[in-house]
């Protein structure tokens, strides 16, 4: 169901859906930038609709909201543990369409990998709702067409920012409150239907490519400084830190925050053995993980094609030229086997 | 040929090898300016020198090879860069049409500052022409330059005053994945001032140099930018008598208080100088006058805020034959 809201109303919306939600949305935070005197546009608690920028690609991506980078999972004393409190509000995300594709592969990591759910993962998504913000134009480094990630269907509710007013697409849930606050309004959804830079994904892959020499430049160039899998929607890996607090050692806690397969120490192993101590075999890794890896575990990619490993690279790689590079080679190698 | 040459020195000109001709010194104050002005020299050079420039050490301009009759027309076509580098940032020039009005105090150089450089914690074009405004036209030997971070790309340490940008890192413990990127290149690139604790990071404020590069180095933003700083290093010089670096003289403390001191050194210029000299560098009045003097007179109403510090003791070093 279609309606149109003036900002004031959407501001009303917001009050009323706050007090049963926590609302997050992409939002500019001046001076934040790592650069001086420049912004970071990241994910915040919003009020208003005035504080959601929708005219940029946020560099961190939702995921931190249900999956934070430091997540405590219990406290310790010497004989007793607790799990942390957790809010009792549901929790609405402003996010592209690309980004509920990311969500839907933490998904598959956290609770259907396996036997086992995540339980600290599924208490705060079960209570997430997505309202998603059209993309009125591809950014730069979008890929998603190529990812089939541009549309998005079954949402809560879709959103198109424009002069002073937002037009949405409800669901029905949600149409008695967007008809309290907007009025009818016919809205079909429009999707990016095209990128300016496409990939092709390899189909099979033989094992050759591991050792391949397009890797080397990866070596020399990136510096391993784990910006493309902190601003991933998709990368899960995480790593256990049990504290133990400086002023009364006996009691602590247990922290899962992210880990980074492009970081050092990765695969470290006791007495300094590592897996992939070169910057080539980590990029490998990370790029067979997302076109390749995933796909023959959970049947389809991991990359949703936001871009966002290429907007943050220091060193100016790219992750999709990276992968057209793959696919290119992928029928050689085989042939020449 | 009757010229006074304290007059034409006082105007931005020099005596040189050549007799009867000299050579303009153009100011451009923070070394940016409208690629129009540069019309404005090559006229200049062309029409009254021998169509070269000198790129002087200060970022300004040199232009040789004017005679020195034609210093009155030289000092009209002067008046463009006057008004475009000078009064349009606010600095008081009465009559435009009489060349530079003083040329002791000279021009205040930046490094290119944070509209460019990944580094700069602030925009040095802005204060460097903001300390112009301050500071010119002025009779007094004095050199300032100001660069954006600690890298000191423009030398401030051979300045009388340096400005030099700080920002504070702001860390956010719960953005931060430990991967211990800013410890080892803080350890490595600045002055280990970071540790991992509990597989955090803690920061000891003693030995941070608010180069920022912790933030630069973060790939969570779990260290951003805080509130801009900055540290004053004073009396470095180059010259035959006694060259030294400058020494760090106050650090974290704010823009307003960057001005001020700079206001005050002018003012114990004026209360110490030997007069009975032709000149003297104002790093040689301190000699004299001694470090508390200085340092009671720069500090005069002037706010360092919570973080602000100040050396009580500067052992400045140079040459000891003397």
């Amino acid at each position: 169901m279609g309606y149109v809201l003036d900002g004031q109303s959407f501001d009303g919306l917001l009050s009323q859906l706050s007090k049963e939600y926590l609302i997050y949305a992409p939002v500019r935070i001046s001076g934040k930038g790592a650069y001086s005197d420049t912004d970071l546009v990241a994910y915040g608690q919003i009020s208003s609709l005035d504080e959601i920028e929708y005219n940029e690609k946020s560099r961190f991506s939702p995921k931190e909201l249900i999956y934070p980078i430091t997540q405590t999972l219990f406290y310790f004393t010497e004989d007793e543990y607790k799990e942390p409190a957790v809010s009792q509000k549901s929790i609405i995300i402003f996010c592209r369409p690309c980004d509920v594709h990311a969500f839907r592969r933490l998904d598959e990591i956290f609770l259907k990998n396996g036997d086992f759910r995540d339980s600290y993962y599924e208490a705060i998504r079960r209570k997430t709702v997505f309202f998603i913000l059209e993309c009125a134009g591809s950014f730069e480094n979008c890929f998603c067409v190529s990812m089939g990630t541009n549309r998005v269907e079954g949402y809560a509710a879709l959103l198109r920012p424009g002069e002073g007013q937002v037009t949405c697409d409800v669901d029905e849930h949600f149409a008695p409150l967007f008809a309290r606050y907007g009025k009818p309004a016919g809205m079909t959804p429009r999707f990016i239907e095209e990128n300016s830079i496409s990939v092709i994904l390899p189909e099979e892959i033989d094992k050759n490519i591991f050792d391949h020499q397009m890797w080397q430049e990866y070596s020399s160039r990136c510096t391993a400084c784990g910006r493309c899998t902190v601003s991933c929607p998709t990368c899960s890996c995480f790593t256990m830190q049990d504290i133990f607090y400086e002023d009364n050692p006996r009691c602590g806690e247990r922290r899962r925050v992210w880990a980074s397969c492009m970081v050092d120490g990765f695969t470290e192993l006791a007495g300094g053995h590592g897996f992939r101590k070169d910057n080539g075999s980590r990029m490998r890794f990370k790029v067979m993980h997302k076109i390749y890896d995933f796909r023959k575990r959970f049947g389809y990619d991991m990359c949703v094609g936001c871009g966002r490993c290429d907007d943050v690279c220091p060193e100016y790689i790219s992750f999709s030229g990276c992968v057209n590079k793959v696919s290119s080679l992928a029928g050689e190698v085989k042939k020449d086997d | 040929m009757d010229i006074n040459t304290k007059k034409i020195i006082k105007n931005a000109y020099r005596v040189t090898k050549k007799r009867g001709v000299t050579a303009l010194r153009i100011r451009v104050p923070g070394g940016r300016l409208d690629v129009g002005c540069l019309d404005v020299i090559k006229n200049i050079a062309e029409t009254f020198g021998d169509g070269t420039v000198h790129i002087t050490t200060r970022q300004g301009f040199e232009v040789p090879g004017i005679p020195m009759a034609k210093i009155p027309q030289v000092n009209e076509a002067v008046a463009p860069l006057l008004a475009g580098m000078e009064s349009a940032i606010g600095v008081e020039i009465a009559d435009l049409n009489h060349g530079y009005p003083a040329a002791g105090t000279r021009n205040v150089s930046a490094c290119i500052g944070n509209s460019v450089c990944t580094f700069a914690s602030y925009n040095t074009t802005d204060l460097a022409r903001k300390i112009e405004r301050l500071i010119y036209p002025n009779d007094f030997h004095v050199k300032i330059a100001v660069t954006g971070c600690p890298n000191d790309c423009i030398k401030a340490h051979m300045q009388d005053i340096g400005v030099i940008g700080m920002v504070l890192p702001v860390y956010d413990a719960t953005r931060c994945i430990g991967c211990e990127a800013c410890v080892k290149n803080c350890l490595k690139v600045s002055s280990g001032a970071l540790n991992m604790s509990n597989y955090k990071v803690k920061r000891d404020h003693q030995r941070c140099l608010g180069c920022g590069e912790c933030v630069l180095k973060c790939p969570t933003s779990a260290w951003t930018r805080g509130e801009k700083y900055y540290r004053l290093v004073i009396m470095g010089r180059t010259g035959k008598r006694n060259p030294r670096l400058a020494r760090t003289f106050a650090r974290w403390i704010s823009e307003e208080a960057v001005l001020k001191i700079t206001a005050n050194m002018y003012g114990f210029i004026e209360k110490h100088i030997d007069r009975s000299l032709p000149k003297e560098h104002v790093g040689y009045i301190v000699d004299r006058a001694g470090l508390p003097v200085f340092r009671e007179e720069a500090l005069q109403g002037v706010g360092l805020g919570p973080l602000g510090r100040v050396e009580d003791y500067i052992p400045f070093g140079g040459y000891e034959n003397r």
